[in-house]
């Protein structure tokens, strides 16, 4: 893990008319670290990554990525950047869905290269040889022709994995990647996670799962109603004594 | 008249009913595809005024659209009316009515699309222009094909009211023949045209959704 900090966020808000989903949050993700969100559902764990990763507006606050201005606030507002400076800061991070969102009407193979093709611009040739390169990586090379509503829940997750990867961003966002999934394919694509962990990947994951999160992370957040209630090293944070967190964690530890 | 005369007279008069059919379906899916986008559209007398194309469309009879087509340049503009004016009208008044029911039939299919296609777009970097045309426009038609099937096959059946300004299309023929011979039997071969070429729509409108058929 390195200093440098690829993701900055300060003093964000959203809000989804009288409700606010998100208070004045803060954070940063340096490079090569992996960061861990959990939280009840409806604490604003998913608004905050889909602010992050630009498919919500945020009310306030500022988003920074490798030290260039995604949105910041400006008498009182928040105002985006450019469309061309937007575009080139999306480089920078992928997203995995909770429910992988591939193209239903492509292959694997156009899935996972098409993006890098259309958007920036790489050979076929070469998208190719990547695409092949990242599914043989995930285990779904012999899946390349086929369609995704021909491969079961982790493999299509697997694929969307790749998808994002292709792209080879510096960052990659998990929305509850594995709770789409019964147990038995959770497993397969947790694996997955953990080996690109092992890669230095730098990643922020949005999970129920527990164990995953104490066994992989840096750093882990706890998310309730909208604002940070916990933030710590996965020891410090199984060890709380916070009241909410343990009682929290503990209905997942039984 | 011998029956094949009868087939053989029908057969000429039926071109005339293909040209309406097939110019129809090139003009009116377009101009279906974009009023689509307007009745979609966040611009709101946009959206506002393509729904009430779409309602008028819809809520008045075809016959009488074809005769505002063709006698509107005579009363609103005192235009005289040639002859040859005939088959743009017909054209024309086709095109606008089937635009407006394709239009909903799209409207529905882009609709009905996951917003996590969208997304997924999106945070691909995809553009708009890319994310509609490659993502979900080939899924939106693989939807909607069996409504347009329908709408097709209404098509072939309602080129039959181009009669309503003296068209010669088959339809209007087999009336003659009829009025003349004082016999249905012209009307019944009209019948069997009709059945034959919607059966082959339907095929080949069948073997377009098979082609699909391997994602969902």
């Amino acid at each position: 893990m390195s200093d440098r900090k690829l993701l900055e966020i300060t003093h964000m808000s959203k809000r989804f008319d009288e409700l606010e989903v998100i208070k004045d949050i803060s954070l940063s993700v340096k490079e090569g670290e992996v960061l861990s969100i959990i939280g009840p559902s409806g604490s604003g764990k998913s608004t905050l990554l889909r602010c992050a990763t630009m498919l919500e507006k945020m009310d306030s606050g500022t988003l920074t990525y490798l030290g260039e201005n995604a949105a910041w606030d400006e008498n009182g507002k928040c105002v985006y950047a450019g469309k061309k400076e937007l575009k080139h800061i999306s480089k920078y991070f992928g997203l995995v869905f909770q429910n992988f969102n591939l193209f239903p009407h492509y292959s694997v193979l156009k899935n996972v290269m098409d993006a890098p093709v259309k958007v920036d611009k790489v050979s076929k040739k070469e998208a190719k040889e990547r695409a092949m390169a990242l599914l043989e990586q995930l285990g779904i090379a012999d899946k390349a022709d086929a369609y995704p509503q021909q491969l079961s829940g982790g493999q299509q997750q697997r694929v969307s994995i790749a998808r994002a990867l292709a792209l080879q961003p510096k960052i990659l966002f998990f929305d509850e990647p594995t709770s789409a999934l019964d147990p038995e394919l959770t497993g397969e694509v947790l694996k997955v996670i953990k080996q690109l962990a092992r890669e230095h990947m730098t990643m922020i994951i949005v999970t129920h799962e527990m164990q995953f999160a104490r066994e992989l992370s840096d750093r882990i957040i706890f998310m309730e109603n909208g604002v940070i209630q916990a933030e710590g090293s996965p020891e410090e944070i199984f060890a709380t004594d916070n009241e909410r967190v343990q009682g929290f964690i503990g209905k997942f530890q039984k | 008249m011998s029956l094949l005369t009868m087939v053989s007279q029908l057969g000429v008069a039926f071109v005339e009913t293909l040209k309406i059919f097939c110019l129809t379906l090139l003009f009116s899916l377009p101009l279906g595809l974009i009023v689509s986008f307007g009745r979609m559209s966040k611009c709101a007398p946009l959206s506002w005024l393509t729904k009430l194309y779409i309602s008028v469309m819809r809520g008045t009879p075809l016959m009488l659209q074809l005769i505002v087509v063709y006698f509107g340049p005579y009363y609103v503009f005192g235009q005289k009316i040639t002859s040859s004016y005939r088959f743009t009208a017909v054209i024309i008044a086709f095109s606008i009515n089937y635009a407006a029911y394709f239009a909903e039939i799209f409207r529905s299919g882009i609709e009905s699309i996951p917003v996590g296609q969208h997304e997924a777009a999106k945070v691909l970097g995809y553009n708009k222009l890319q994310t509609f045309f490659h993502i979900i426009f080939p899924q939106m038609v693989k939807r909607v094909l069996p409504p347009v099937t329908n709408e097709t096959i209404t098509l072939v059946k309602d080129t039959s009211l181009a009669f309503a300004i003296a068209y010669a299309e088959m339809f209007k023929k087999a009336k003659e023949i009829a009025a003349a011979q004082s016999s249905v039997m012209a009307l019944m071969v009209a019948g069997v045209f009709y059945y034959v070429f919607n059966l082959l729509v339907a095929w080949v409108m069948g073997r377009i959704e098979k082609s699909m058929s391997y994602y969902k």
